[in-house]
């Protein structure tokens, strides 16, 4: 347990909490890109550096600016009056504290987990393209074709509706 | 405690988060963002056991969260733009108010 691991444990950890609880939505939000920089910081220590930067291009550069606009669009910026929490907040609470009480029970007491920690692994972005290329094209190219889809759907669900006002 | 272990326990705190928001929070943006978390917990989940496993020049584990990230921001793209399809219809993107199938 290295003192970077731990500490870029904590920051992802409180900023995750503070974006799971926060009142204001735009507070939330900018607690979330915190934790996606702390996601993209260990996958760096974990020697995994074209995650770590597809990360931080990714998730802080579209999906927190997309929930930023979503935040924004919706009129939900302000901070709310009533409560922010669902009716039954209680039984959620339990049972995601008994999910990762399960999560931490199987991992503590795992005989498949390798006690000894091997060398860093020699990945370099080559490696990844020539994979990506060669033995993974297939589902690059229906990753290509889902997003196509999903940019098109999601335009033409959020597009206004302008036959319903005509009528 | 190894390594390995600390990072699993990380993963499934992170996901336990994203679950305790995602059922517990009133808004529809914020039910995303827990679902989100969870996602980012799986992908945590893969890039350790890709490190501290056997063979990691398969790079399986790589491989698999960076797909797992395309998937999640095309999921992000169209969740959102239901929720502002949402807003436009109700007004509203509080969970509890959206209950009428035919509006």
């Amino acid at each position: 347990m290295s003192p970077v691991f731990i500490i870029l444990a904590l920051v992802t950890l409180l900023s995750a909490s503070a974006a799971m609880s926060l009142r204001n939505l735009v507070h939330c939000s900018l607690s979330l890109v915190v934790t996606f920089a702390g996601l993209a910081a260990l996958y760096l220590q974990l020697h995994a550096q074209f995650v770590g930067f597809a990360q931080v291009l990714v998730y802080i550069g579209a999906v927190a600016i997309l929930i930023v606009f979503a935040i924004l669009l919706t009129r939900s910026g302000d901070t709310p009056n009533q409560v922010v929490l669902a009716p039954g907040w209680i039984a959620g609470i339990i049972i995601s504290a008994v999910v990762f009480a399960a999560l931490g029970w199987a991992v503590l007491n795992s005989n498949a987990i390798a006690k000894q920690t091997p060398a860093a692994p020699d990945v370099t972005v080559k490696n990844i393209g020539d994979a990506l290329m060669s033995k993974y094209v297939l589902p690059l190219e229906v990753m290509g074709l889902l997003l196509t889809a999903a940019m098109i759907g999601a335009v033409i669900i959020a597009m206004r509706d302008e036959h319903k006002e005509v009528k | 405690m190894t390594p390995l272990q600390g990072y699993l326990l990380l993963s499934a705190l992170l996901f336990a988060i994203g679950l305790a928001g995602a059922v517990t929070r009133r808004n529809a943006i914020l039910a995303l963002v827990g679902i989100e978390l969870m996602l980012n917990a799986a992908n945590l989940n893969f890039i350790a056991f890709w490190r501290f496993g056997p063979n990691p020049e398969a790079l399986t584990g790589v491989m698999f969260v960076i797909f797992s990230i395309a998937l999640a921001a095309a999921e992000a793209a169209v969740g959102l733009a239901l929720i502002i399809a949402i807003y436009r219809h109700y007004k509203t993107v509080n969970l509890d108010e959206v209950k009428n199938l035919k509006g």
